[in-house]
């Protein structure tokens, strides 16, 4: 696998079209260029859930994708992913098609909403049947193109319109659900979590997942100034402190085993994490609220580094 | 092959349906099993376990995937094929229209049955009625034989005019019942669906398309147009394709209606499906008791063959629409609503009452046959009837 430095990723990145709509500060514009730069190897196709990103990325008649691109419906990228690879598979072994120049690498992609929610069972089916391809999930926390609603990816306290911060509820119930581990469980060939600010460990997974035959899983924490109340100017930083916080932690999946990519060397509360964000404001002055998400991180933490504790016989 | 000259055979309709999937070998199929439609699906499975086809067949995990899964075929330029019934159908829906939205050619197999609840698995045509605006091509048919041409044909009109199309059989009554099916020889099935002919290469990747984008306000209404234009084409392309199928292979499929002693009728009932053999039956005894009645079968509704229906209703007295499905608007069921609006301008408008009949499987005997008849009858004589009424129910 090629290690890409900054100036390939840049010139790797295809050519995803500026003139896109995402706000500003929107993270999962600088996602798709790494997954783009990370997939200049081979040639791809792409179907996407709605959601933000299909939204501003092809509004008729413009789109910003130099790659084959199929929009199908919310709950569904899975089974369209599954239909399209199957249909390639078809067409070549017939020989309706030709082979293309490169290997061709089939990618889904959806929101938090299309993946943890309404989409998990096309999303379950599909890496259960096998098929060859990459998931990628940009976690923005909620669904952001319907005007910012909880979904099972919101976390703890966090204030949405359909999760409000009022007088008697302060936020968000309950904590988010570790999808990561849930698709882990799966045992797809790769899954992995990432973040943008740490674009060097992103592209590799972005790399890998490709790279293995069969089902692969990349979580990428994505931010979303007006969901999250950020300023446009943090956004790549708040994907650093939230790894660096542990609220978000950098992490693999492979044939049985788990690998920690990075490991804070010292301790940042999550305070660092949640002070910038408008959707926390409610909590700021409520340690004990804020207490139960860093606790909620210990825990996690905790069993992550419990999971990757189990070595490879080599390693040991 | 000798025109006319069938390869005969022992087949139910699931059968016979599965039997021409095999023959037509799509690049693709999507599907979840079902009652009464799972057989189709079972029996495709052992043709690809046994390397009697070398389709790519996806066991999905859902209907709502199974038809997902298809868009995503088709729109790689497969030919794609699923089968469903009922819940399954329902659980499609979305996606129902997003097929015919994106111009997708899917041939989809329909057992018709009933919707919950109550849950039943029997037959009746709530399933498909439900289907009827969301831009599928439906073709009703009346036996096994005729589910099996139907569904060759659908192949080749739906990726003539790049609309998806469902083959309707009735549940249990047709799905599972063995009749004589007169099949083609694998070749000639080959040789008249041909090869689809994609709008676009999805794996072109020096020309990239964008599929399913957003479509506001500046451009959906053009390509809402676009998809009604290729429904009326679709009158012309129906009859083309079924005539030129019937001259080839000497079947006498009807295309859109199939007349029924309506030359010199004074009254007239109209059905689709199986429920249209029954009443061929009780109509032959009345003919021969000297009554001049008749009967009109739709077997294509999308589109709907006003036409057609103008043409052999306008000027027969009294006419009965039967229909296996509620709307539940009080107006009486789809087909009896849709009869009644291509006939509002028929040069001599008929008389006409509806009836609800066969709900969840209930049979359509002969004796309610008979009062459906004498009913329309009555209608004739200058009775007045309700603008529709309950056939075999306890009231
Ligand atoms: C079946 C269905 N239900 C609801 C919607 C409305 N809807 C569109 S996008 C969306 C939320 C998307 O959330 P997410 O997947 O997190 O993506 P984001 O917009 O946050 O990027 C919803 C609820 C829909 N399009 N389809
Ligand atoms: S609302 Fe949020 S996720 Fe959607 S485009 Fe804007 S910043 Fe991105
Ligand atoms: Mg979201």
């Amino acid at each position: 696998m090629q290690r890409l430095n900054l100036k390939q990723l840049a010139e790797r990145s295809q050519g995803f079209a500026p003139g896109h709509r995402a706000c500003a500060g929107c993270a999962f514009p600088s996602i798709i260029r790494m997954l783009l730069a990370a997939g200049a190897d081979y040639d791809l196709v792409i179907a996407n859930a709605t959601g933000c990103m299909e939204v501003v990325t092809t509004i008729m008649p413009y789109s910003a994708w130099p790659v084959p691109w199929v929009h199908n419906a919310f709950e569904n990228a899975g089974a369209t992913i599954s239909g399209i690879e199957r249909a390639y598979k078809a067409l070549l072994k017939r020989g309706k098609i030709k082979n293309a120049k490169k290997p061709v690498k089939f990618v889904a992609i959806g929101g938090d909403g299309g993946t943890y929610d309404i989409g998990l069972q096309a999303l379950s089916g599909a890496i259960e049947r096998g098929h060859d391809f990459l998931y990628v999930l940009y976690d923005n926390e909620g669904y952001m193109n319907t005007g910012i609603q909880r979904s099972s990816a919101t976390p703890l306290h966090a204030h949405t319109t359909t999760s409000p911060a009022g007088t008697v509820i302060p936020g968000k119930q309950q904590p988010r659900k570790d999808l990561t581990k849930i698709i882990a469980m799966h045992r797809p060939r790769y899954a992995a979590q990432g973040s943008p600010a740490f674009w060097n460990d992103l592209v590799k997974k972005f790399q890998k997942g490709l790279e293995v035959d069969g089902p692969a899983f990349v979580a990428v924490l994505s931010t979303c100034p007006p969901g999250w109340g950020t300023p446009e100017n943090m956004s790549i930083e708040l994907t650093k402190l939230a790894v660096e916080t542990r609220f978000w932690p950098l992490y693999e999946y492979e044939d049985g085993y788990w690998k920690v990519n990075y490991k804070p060397r010292k301790f940042v509360p999550v305070e660092e994490f949640l002070k910038h964000q408008g959707r926390f404001k409610h909590i700021m002055k409520r340690p004990e609220l804020i207490k139960e998400i860093q606790d909620e991180i210990e825990k996690n933490w905790k069993e992550l580094l419990w999971l990757e504790s189990r070595k490879k016989e080599e390693e040991k | 092959m000798e025109k006319g000259t069938f390869i005969k055979m022992a087949l139910t309709g699931n059968e016979a349906y599965a039997y021409a999937m095999k023959q037509i070998n799509p690049d693709v199929v999507a599907a979840y099993p079902i009652t009464p439609a799972t057989e189709i699906v079972q029996i495709f499975s052992k043709y690809v376990a046994n390397g009697e086809v070398d389709t790519e067949f996806i066991p999905v995990e859902s209907e709502h995937s199974a038809l997902s899964a298809c868009v995503g075929a088709s729109v790689g330029g497969a030919r794609v094929m699923t089968g469903t019934s009922s819940q399954g159908l329902a659980l499609m829906h979305e996606i129902q229209y997003i097929a015919a939205g994106l111009r997708l050619p899917i041939v989809m197999a329909v057992a018709n049955r009933t919707l919950s609840a109550p849950i039943n698995i029997h037959g009746d045509h709530s399933d498909t009625m439900g289907s009827r605006d969301s831009g599928w091509i439906q073709i009703y048919t009346e036996n096994a034989n005729e589910a099996y041409h139907s569904v060759i044909m659908a192949i080749k009109i739906a990726e003539t005019v790049n609309l998806p199309a469902m083959v309707m059989l009735d549940g249990f009554i047709i799905s599972h019942e063995m009749e004589v099916v007169n099949t083609l020889p694998d070749e000639e099935v080959k040789k008249f669906i041909g090869e689809r002919k994609p709008l676009y290469n999805l794996f072109d990747f020096e020309n990239p398309v964008t599929v399913g984008p957003l479509d506001l306000q500046d451009y959906y209404f053009e390509h809402k147009r676009q998809q009604m234009e290729a429904m009326f084409n679709a009158k012309k392309v129906i009859l083309e394709i079924t005539k030129k199928y019937n001259d080839t292979f000497g079947t006498d499929i009807p295309a859109f209606v199939e007349p029924y002693r309506l030359d010199d009728a004074e009254y007239a009932v109209v059905a689709l499906s199986s429920a249209a053999s029954t009443l061929k039956e009780i109509i032959d005894e009345w003919r021969e008791k000297g009554e001049k009645v008749g009967l009109l079968r739709l077997r294509i509704t999308r589109p709907f063959p006003y036409e057609e229906v103008k043409k052999y209703l306008s000027g027969i007295k009294a006419v009965g629409v039967m229909d296996r499905a509620e709307t539940h608007s009080t107006l009486g069921g789809p087909m009896l609503q849709e009869v009644k609006a291509a006939l509002y301008d028929a040069e001599k408008r008929p008389k006409i009452t509806g009836f609800v009949f066969g709900l969840g499987g209930r049979d359509f005997d002969d004796e309610q046959a008979n009062t459906v008849l004498s009913m329309i009858k009555d209608l004739k004589d200058g009775k007045e009837l309700p603008l529709y009424s309950f056939i075999g129910v306890r009231e």
